[in-house]
This record gives C-alpha cells, structure tokens and sequence, in this order.
C-alpha cells in the first residue's frame, strides 16, 4: 500500500506575536513546527504501515525552502519518501490555489507508484482553514473522510475501509472505497519518538525538490496568488479595545470579604444577573 | 483520478482593495443563501444564527435571503423550511431524497453545488460545524470559486458590493478580512455560537416560497455508506455553548481534586463547567468543556475563570461573555486585561468563598420572595 | 549497528559550532547534538556579537549573517535609585567597516551557524539529548542518546553543552557548580518600530548602542544590567551572582520589573511590547572555578568550561575561540595520526594559553572574589557618586567649595579613608 501524507510547515501559534505597530505576524525567533495536526495523520499513517508489511509512507509538502527540516522530521518518525514542492510562484496560494497544487503533485507521485491513501490534517494552526483536505479530495476524487477519529478497519483485497468520523451530535460508522483522503482528528493518536537510527536516516535522505514544473502544474494561472480567488483586504489585531479588568481590593482581607465585596458589585453593576441566576440555581 | 470544474473561470485577477468590475457572467449571481444544517430532527443553531446575519446582508445588499435544506423524506425538511421563515428567509430551496437521510460528502457536494449552478446565488454561507466544514470545503473546490473558513464577523464592502469576511488566523492572534472579488459565489463557513440568535417570529404574514429540486442520484451512485450512528449520549455531555453561566478552571488549580471546587461553585450556581485546554489534556474534565480555538466559543451573561491565565487560544472561545470575573494570583496574567473583574488571590480560597457567598445570597434571595 | 564518526560534539551553541564547523571543514566525520528543536530554538535572547572571534572561523560572515546593528556607542551607567552618573563613548571609527561589534538575536544567529555546519558537511541531529559518555576504562569513547539505539561512538567528544555542564558532572570531570561561580540573568526583548529605536537613541541605519549598568538596580547584590538596541527591539536584562539570589530572596523578574521602572531606563521603553522573557546561568567563576577541560578521548569548550570574561561581558568569543581550538587539535592529530589521549589533547591547553581567552581568564581570576567581598560597589558608591554629581550641579546658593567639602565629607562618611583607598587598591589589583 502506498499512503501520502500532507504535511505544512507553520509557526508555532502559541509563541506568535502580533507587531503593535505594523499589526503584521512577527515571526522572528518563533519556532517553525509541524503542524501538529498533521502529526497526528502521520502517526495515523504510520501505524498502517506498522501492521500491513509493503506499506510505503510519502510525505509531501509545498512550502519555502525551509520547509526541508519538516520533511527530515517527518522521514525521522519513519515516513518513506519525502518531497518539497517549493516554487516562488506558489507564494500567496489561499486554499483553493493550495488544493491544486498539492493535487498536481500527487498525480506525480502517482505516476510511480499509485496512491491508495491521502493524509492531511484536520486543519493548521495558522491558516485554521481545514479546506485544504477537502479540496485534494475533491481535485483528485477521492473518497472524503473529514475529522476521523479512528481507523476500524482495512480490507485491501476488497479496498474498503471503515472509519469512525465525528459529525454534530454523535459519530457515524462509515464504510467506503480507497483511495480516499482522510483528515484525522486530535486525540486520536500520540506521534512517536524516533530512534537513533532513523534520526540518521533522515539527516541524511536524499529530499526530492520540485519546482512548479516538476509538481506537474498545468494551469500556472491556477497557483499562487493568481490562482487566488480570496484576497485579505485587512489584518488587525483582535483586541484593540483591551479594557483592564476591576481589581477587586484584596489587601488586608480575608477572602470572605473579597467574595462578598465581590457578590454585591456584580449583582449593583448587573442587576439582571442576579435574577437570572437565582433562576438557574432554582 | 480527475478533475473537476464545473464552474466559469476566473475573468480577471482580483486587486487587492480597488474596486473590481463585476465580470459580466457574474453579475447574474444575485441572493444571500444559508445552508440549514440539521442532524436527528433539529436544526443546528448555528443555521438560525446564520440566517439573521444573512438577512443583514441581503438587506444591505437589497437582495433574497434563501436557506437550503437538504434532507430525507420524512425528515421534516419542509417543516425546517417554515421555521426558516420564521428566522428571516425569504425563501427556501429544498431537496429531498432518501440518500441523504445521513451526512454524506457525495450526495451533499452533488445537491448544493448543483443548486447554485441553477440559481446562482452571491453570497453562500454554511456554520463551521464538522458537517459545514467538510461540505463547504468540497464545493468551493468544485465551484472553483472562494471560500472563508470559520468566520467571526460577516459585512458587506460597500466599494464593490462584496462580502467581507473577518476571520481569526494563527490561533487567534490577529484578524483579517477577506474579499472574495471575481468569483462567485463568495462562500464562507461561520462559527458556531458568534453571531446572536434572532428572535423567531413565526406570525410573520411573509409567505415561505419553497423551490423543491431534485438530486438526481441514487444509491448506488455513492460510494460511501454510514454502517452506524453513534449518537453522543446527551444526558451528561455539556451543553457548554448554550449555557447563561459558566464556571472555568484551569491549570492553575494544579489538581483534579482542586478541580472540584469550580464544580461546587457552579453547582450551586446551576451554571455549566468550562476549562482550559491542559485541564482537558491533564483528563480532569472531558474534551467537550474546553473553551477556545479548539474547544467552544461561549457568550455567556457570566463567565467565571479560576486559575486561567488568558491565553489568546482559550481568550477567542469566551471573551463574548457579558461578565466576565477573573481569578488568579498574578497580578500580570493576561487574562486581566480583558476579564470585566479581577481577583488577584489563590484560586483555592477564593472560589469557596465565592462559592459559599453565593449560597448565602441565593438562600437570602429564595426567602425573600 | 552503532556508528562511528571522528569527532561528536555535544551541543549546537557558539562554542559547539565553532568546533564542529571547523572539523566538518578540514573533512573530518563529524556529529553535532542538539537538544533543542532546532539550534537555538529556545533562545530568543539578543547579544552581542564580536567579529574577530567569528572571523577566525568564517571570514566573510558578515555576507549572510544575520546581524541585527553594528554598535558605535557604549554607555556606562552608574545608578542610585533616581538618577544615573554615566560616561558615553561613540566612535565613528566604529562606524568603519569591518564593524567590531554587533547586537543579534541569538536564536536566529544560532541557527544562520547551525546552517553553515551543515554545509560544511558535518551531520547535525536535534532534538536528542545526550545523556552520557561512554567509557572504555578511563577513556571516553562515544556517547548515550536518549533515543532507542542511542549509542554512538567516535574517537574523541567536545563537550559544548553550556553553563553547568551535566555531562561533564556525571563524568566526574567536575564537580557540581557553586552558586557563587555562576551569576543568573534575566533579560526581555522589547519591541518598538525601528524609527522609535533609532530617534530614541540617536542613531540611523544599522548603527547601535551598548548601555552597560551598575548600582542600586541589582539591590545591593553582585551584578550588572544591560541594554542594547537591535533593529526593531531592544533587549534589556540584568544578571546577578547565583548565591546573591538565594540569599536575599529576591526573585530575578522582580528585580528586572524594578530596574525597568528606574526613571533613567523607563523612557527608554516607553510604549514597546514585551515579547519574551527568558532566564539563563552565566558561569562567572573565572579562572579559578574551571574544571579540567580535556582528558582521554574528550575536551570541554564555551560555557561548559567556565570559560566566560564576566568583567566585559564576553562569552560567545571565547566559546568559538575554544571550540575552534579544540577542534584545530584534533585536526592536527589526526592528521599525525596519532590517537585521543589525555597527553595528546593537552595540546588544546597549550594552544588556549598562547591566545587571549586564557590570558584574560589569569588576568581577571580575583575580580570574582573582591567583587563577592565587597558589596558596597553596587550601592554605596552608586549613591555616593550620583549624590555628589547632583550636589555640584544643582545651583542653590551654596558655594562651590563647601559643596565640594560635602561631598568629600559624604564618601568618608559613607566608607572610611582606608575603606575607600582600599576599594581603589582592590580594584587596581582586579584589572592588573
Ligand atoms: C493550536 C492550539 C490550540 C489551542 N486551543 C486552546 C483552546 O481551545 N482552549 C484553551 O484553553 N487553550 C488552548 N490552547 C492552549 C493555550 O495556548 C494555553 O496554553 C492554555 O489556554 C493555558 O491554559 P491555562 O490558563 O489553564 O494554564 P496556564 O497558562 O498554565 O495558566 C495557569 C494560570 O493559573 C494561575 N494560577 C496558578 N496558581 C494559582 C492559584 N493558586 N490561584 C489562582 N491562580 C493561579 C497562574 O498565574 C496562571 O495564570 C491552544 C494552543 C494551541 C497551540
Ligand atoms: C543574559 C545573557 C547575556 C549574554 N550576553 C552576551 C553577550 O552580549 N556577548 C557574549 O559574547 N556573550 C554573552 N553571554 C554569554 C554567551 O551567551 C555564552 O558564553 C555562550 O552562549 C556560550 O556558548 P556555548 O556554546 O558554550 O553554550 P550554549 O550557547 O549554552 O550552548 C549549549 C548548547 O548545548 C545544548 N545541550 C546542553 N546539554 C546537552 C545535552 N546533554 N545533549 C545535547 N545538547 C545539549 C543546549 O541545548 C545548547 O544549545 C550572555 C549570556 C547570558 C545568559
Ligand atoms: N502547503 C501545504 N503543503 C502540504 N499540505 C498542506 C499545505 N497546506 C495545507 N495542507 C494540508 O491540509 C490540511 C488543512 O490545511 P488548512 O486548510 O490550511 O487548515 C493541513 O493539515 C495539511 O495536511
């Protein structure tokens, strides 16, 4: 079995800081990872190729150059191959534009060895879009598993799978065909730690480096910015209006005051809460 | 494997905030749609939420505001139609057909992007759930048009008639807006629980159009089939985003056992129990009472955070309460400089005290009246 | 199967890269281990720089270094609680290329190096911690990863892992540190728009300013604050001795959040967005805290071997001077072929001797102990200084000859004769 995985480089959006100024990303010194969901497809992927012998894990990002140490990260944890599709013509690709390009590059990965799965995460911590997935599926028709949270089973012979997929309300049991793409849910799985002898194996691994031509991009209208419908017309950063917050005066008293001089400036300053929660407690 | 491209190519390339003539195939594209996601014989909130945004932008816009349901015989689809109504539109477009009595992408992609094909709406919007996510996903990329993810705000750009959609990107850190100028339509997914609920007015003398379609699709056609549906069981899952009250706890209570307190406190208050995302990891409360980018977005009228410090990831779930009271025992936690009060103490000794003032002032309440 | 390499370097700091840089160059098998993410991912602290440390190992750094000013001035400050006493220094001979000095933000730095090591062809593995040197009798042959499959082994490991090196503890090669050899700092990085930054002091393009300080920001302990501008940020800090910290039982975020509020400083900020706060050891011990820095199969170079001139704030220059030492050693060995013993790598100690890092390393060796001695530098002096340049220059009527009295009358007050002719002594002795 042959499985892709997508993968994207992004910042670590839990060290991210907005600029006060200019209001743009200040990415200086903030940590490039993985996006950790797409660890989770990984791991996911992994495991496959743990319990079904002959199972080869591609990995695949588009991204800059230093979109390389995702990928030795990736082949470190086990993955097979590893291919960088980086062009600077792919620069400003919203999702549409990403979908298309990611979805050349798996038909060139195909032309090798055809493709049985697709991984990706459920969604980035930069972008948060989720949409990319969903896109890969639709270009190259692939089944479309969103938001998996477990693998029930896999009969090759037949190419079916059956999958647990959280939906509003409950998770539905879903039985389909492979190929299909699937994006994993957190919580699902715990990424591994490498051993010794695979961190050797990824330093030293040949990366396969595509540009856009060698991605198999027909439409060059189609990437990048061009291939944009979107357009950010504005970013600003979300709280402009920080109001600091009322401190309770909490020298010299127990804490006894501090809750009833708590108790009466909330019910004086929003008197319509105290019926509200003399309603709720009952 | 092929691809698939149903719709008008692009015409020009969109340019950044000038105003953009219409392409002329385009102009056709007229109407406000929401998608009326339902599961199990109810309507998602975020439907009814979505549909008192849209009616704003079809009225700026002077447009029809339309929803789409998609559903099973049997289902109630007309029924969801009326309520529709009731929650401001206009009118309905409706298919109905057994195949799609569970969520399933295929039939789902199929109906609505044949739905716009034929009716060519402007402005198409779906809730962020799991379902809205996977749909809306799929069809933009079938539509070749624009698509923004998970929005937080909704308005119409006034220099080219366009929908601006404001969005929180890197966790929270910052907002933008986003246009989509040559496409159509402009596709959005909104999240849950953001946008107020308008009040249904059911005596409306508006009659409900009802446009039925047909799918064109049979079961055999869909590859995917739903074995099972394992519904939630509702008794004791947290009905978190609903909740008037919420009482939060976060790392800062160092154990599972500290974690009792906040759920004394709310008991007592009859609110909901909400936490941080290590509260959740640490497993002393379950997955669907995390507050923030991964968990809920809440608005409660009170929010209660014990040992939270306000990090941009949790502050994005709640800070659309109407009172929020903070406490912490750093008297820089971020969390203070949003939270409406602060209380700058152990979490430990504050919350029963609050907890037991509480319970006198509700005793006071209940006797007094 | 385990592998073999010449030469393992444990940790991917200035000192670390300098050695394994070197190697990797002159073609030796080389592996570099790194804990972190990535080199320096943890670092977000910005530093000064000094080329001629740099030069020696890649002369045409500056091509693609990232380097955020060059620095043209240096501020001395002396604080009491409100005021400051002060010389500048600024050179347009600094503003003369090659600059000698530059401000950068080490983790960016660290990883620009780290980047060069791997072109020069060494294999750098991250996110692996080594744990300990393994040993065939007294001779260390390799090391142990906490990765499964963990052991790897070579002809000799550089120990590049810092301030209060674990390794070389375990290994016995020294003892477990003193606080009173090791100083902790605490530094910020702020931001505020580059123009901000270059009204605010005074400087255009990609010049910089040093401010060095001492007084009554570190409350009477042992230690020194700083201040220096980067392109789009400054980076503030203060450090003190270790066993300071412990004794008066101040925490080091509170005594940088008061240094932060002195009126000379504050201005300083004014408006600027804190972006991290980060805390690291400092050895400052000098010469005569330093462990034994080779053995049989192994060498110890940078913070590891205390090798720190804590008087003028230099550190990364001697932890690439040595890594780059250390490495030259075994260059030189291996090409006479001859093997890791202790005997052969007393030469790394010979070669450090004849260079200024074991020079100044002597020549500061009883700065640490008359600065432990003698806390009053840090407050009474600040006070007395700062006083009497306020005596001389408010103009309030009194002449300028009992002023002058007054002061004199101040300092005797505050110390005695002898104190203060003893202080100059002690001083002179330090810096002899
Ligand atoms: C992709 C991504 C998604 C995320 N999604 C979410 C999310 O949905 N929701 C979420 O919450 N987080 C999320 N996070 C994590 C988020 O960044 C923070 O790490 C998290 O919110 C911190 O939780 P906390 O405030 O409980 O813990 P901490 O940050 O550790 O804060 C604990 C606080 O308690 C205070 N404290 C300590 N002792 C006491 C005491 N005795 N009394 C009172 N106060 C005390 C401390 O001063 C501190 O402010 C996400 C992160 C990432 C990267
Ligand atoms: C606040 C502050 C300000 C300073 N300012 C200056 C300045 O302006 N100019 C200057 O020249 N010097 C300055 N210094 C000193 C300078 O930073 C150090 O001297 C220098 O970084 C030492 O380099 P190093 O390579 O020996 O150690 P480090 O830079 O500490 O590198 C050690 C590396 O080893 C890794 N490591 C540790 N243990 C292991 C292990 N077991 N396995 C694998 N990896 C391991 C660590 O992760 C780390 O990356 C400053 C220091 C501080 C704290
Ligand atoms: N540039 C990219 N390269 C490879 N995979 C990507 C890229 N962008 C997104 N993906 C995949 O698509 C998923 C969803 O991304 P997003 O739609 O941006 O939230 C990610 O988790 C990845 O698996």
């Amino acid at each position: 079995m042959h499985i892709v995985v997508c993968i994207k480089q992004v910042p670590d959006s839990s060290q991210i800081r907005v600029h006060p100024v200019t209001n743009t990303i200040m990415r200086q010194g903030v940590p490039a990872i993985i996006n950790p969901y797409d660890l989770l497809a990984l791991e996911e992927a992994l495991r496959l190729k743990d319990c079904i012998a002959g199972t080869t894990v591609t990995v695949l990002t588009m991204g800059p150059p230093q979109a390389e140490d995702a990928l030795r990260k990736a082949l470190s944890f086990g993955a097979d191959h590893a291919i960088l599709v980086t062009d600077r013509a792919f620069a400003g690709a919203d999702t549409l534009a990403t979908s298309y390009a990611i979805a050349a590059a798996i038909r060139q990965i195909e032309k090798k060895e055809p493709v049985d799965l697709v991984f990706a995460g459920k969604q980035t911590i930069d972008g948060d879009t989720a949409q990319v997935g969903p896109g890969v599926a639709k270009r190259l028709n692939l089944n479309l598993l969103t938001y998996v949270s477990k693998i029930a089973s896999l009969d090759l012979d037949k190419r079916e799978i059956i999958i647990h997929r959280r939906a509003e309300g409950g998770v539905q049991v879903i039985q389909t065909q492979i190929p299909c793409l699937i994006t994993m849910l957190e919580g699902s799985n715990e990424m591994r730690f490498a051993s010794m002898d695979n961190m050797f194996r990824a330093a030293r691994h040949p990366l396969q480096i595509w540009n856009k031509d060698a991605a198999g991009i027909e439409d060059p209208a189609k990437i990048g910015l061009k291939g944009s419908p979107t357009v950010v017309s504005k970013v600003f950063a979300p709280h402009a209006k920080t109001i600091k917050a009322e401190q309770i005066d909490v020298e010299r008293k127990t804490s006894k005051e501090i809750a009833t001089a708590m108790l009466s400036k909330l019910f004086r300053e929003h008197p319509k809460l105290h019926a509200e929660i003399a309603k709720l407690a009952g | 494997m092929s691809e698939q491209n149903q719709s008008i190519p692009p015409v020009k390339k969109a340019a950044g905030r000038k105003k953009v003539e219409l392409d002329p195939r385009l102009i056709a594209y007229k109407g406000v749609w929401v998608f009326i996601e339902h599961e199990r014989g109810e309507v998602h909130s975020v439907s009814w939420e979505l549909l008192g945004e849209g009616r704003k932008l079809a009225d700026m816009l002077g447009v029809e505001l339309a929803g789409v349901v998609m559903a099973a015989p049997g289902e109630s689809g007309a029924r969801f139609c009326q309520e529709a109504g009731f929650y401001g539109a206009d009118l309905c477009y409706l298919i109905e057909d057994p195949v799609l009595s569970d969520y399933r992408n295929e039939p789902f992609t199929k109906g609505l992007t044949d739905l716009v094909n034929q009716y060519q709406p402007e402005i198409l919007l779906l809730g962020a759930t799991t379902l809205g996510r996977d749909l809306a996903g799929s069809v933009a990329t079938t539509l070749q048009t624009g698509l923004t993810a998970d929005c937080t705000g909704l308005t119409i750009d006034p220099e080219n008639r366009s929908l601006a959609a404001t969005r929180p990107t890197f966790g929270g850190s910052l907002l933008c807006t986003i246009l989509t100028l040559n496409y159509r339509p402009q596709m959005a997914t909104v999240r849950p629980r953001v946008m107020p609920t308008p009040i249904p007015a059911p005596d409306t003398h508006r009659t409900m159009r009802i446009i039925p379609h047909t799918l064109g699709m049979v079961e055999t056609d869909i590859i995917s089939k739903v074995l099972q549906f394992i519904p939630d069981n509702t008794q004791n899952k947290a009905q978190l985003p609903f909740a008037d009250i919420i009482v939060a706890g976060g790392r800062g209570l160092k154990n599972a056992d500290n974690f009792k307190l906040v759920w004394n406190l709310a008991k007592v208050l009859g609110a909901e129990v909400g936490a941080s995302r290590p509260v959740v990891q640490a497993g002393w409360v379950d997955t669907d009472r995390q507050v923030g980018q991964s968990g809920k977005t809440v608005r409660p009228k009170l929010y209660i955070a014990a040992g939270i410090s306000g990090a941009v990831q949790h502050r994005v779930g709640m800070e659309d309460s109407d009172v929020i009271i903070a406490i912490n025992n750093d008297p820089n936690a971020p969390i203070f400089d949003f939270a409406t009060y602060g209380i700058v103490g152990n979490a430990m000794q504050i919350l029963p005290a609050l907890t037991e003032a509480f319970r006198q002032n509700l005793a006071a309440a209940r006797l007094a009246s | 199967m385990a592998e073999k390499f010449d030469a393992i370097i444990v940790g991917a700091g200035p000192a670390g890269n300098a050695a394994a840089y070197t190697l990797a160059k002159a073609g030796l098998k080389v592996l570099q281990l790194e804990r972190g993410e990535s080199p320096g991912t943890k670092n977000v602290q910005g530093a000064i720089l000094y080329s001629d440390a740099l030069e020696k190992i890649i002369p045409d750094f500056r091509e693609d270094a990232p380097l955020e000013r060059h620095l043209i001035e240096q501020r001395m400050w002396v604080l009491s609680d409100d005021s400051h006493i002060g010389t500048h220094y600024r050179s347009d001979d600094f503003n003369k290329e090659p600059y000698n000095r530059y401000t950068i933000i080490r983790a960016q730095f660290d990883k620009w190096f780290s980047s060069k090591v791997r072109q020069a062809g060494a294999l750098v593995i991250c996110e692996t911690t080594v744990l300990d040197l393994v040993k065939d009798d007294d001779c260390v042959v390799g090391v142990r990863t906490d990765r499964e499959g963990g052991f790897i082994y070579a002809d000799v490991v550089i120990l590049a892992d810092g301030v209060n090196s674990l390794l070389a503890k375990k290994a016995g090669f020294h003892l477990e540190i003193d606080p009173k050899d090791v100083a902790l700092a605490v530094k910020e990085i702020h931001f505020l728009p580059q123009e901000t930054i270059e009204s605010r002091f005074n400087i255009s393009g990609d010049e910089g300013v040093v401010i060095e300080m001492v007084g009554k920001i570190t409350q009477g302990m042992v230690g020194t604050g700083f201040l220096y501008t980067n392109k789009e940020s400054l980076t503030i800090g203060v450090g003190c001795m270790l066993s300071d910290f412990k004794q008066q039982k101040i925490s080091p975020y509170a005594l940088l959040e008061q240094m932060k509020e002195h009126p000379s400083i504050k201005p300083l900020l004014a408006n600027s967005e804190m972006k991290e706060y980060t805390a690291h050891l400092i050895p400052e011990g000098g010469y005569n805290a330093m462990p034994k820095i080779y053995g049989a199969g192994w060498m110890i170079v940078g913070d590891a071997g205390m090798f720190v001139n804590a008087v003028h704030r230099e550190g990364s220059n001697l932890a690439m001077t040595t890594g780059r030492i250390a490495a030259e050693t075994v260059i030189e060995l291996a090409a006479q072929n001859k093997p890791m013993t202790a005997a052969n790598l007393a030469l790394y100690r010979k070669s450090l001797d004849e260079t200024f890092v074991m020079k100044d390393m002597k020549k500061y060796k009883k700065m640490p102990e008359i600065l432990h001695k003698n806390p009053h530098f840090f407050t009474a002096y600040p006070e007395l200084l700062n006083r009497a340049a306020h005596t001389m220059l408010k103009v309030d009527g009194v002449d300028k000859k009992s002023k002058e009295k007054e002061i004199r009358q101040s300092f005797v007050g505050k110390r005695s004769l002898f104190g203060l002719l003893g202080d100059a002594f002690k001083l002179w002795r330090a810096f002899e």
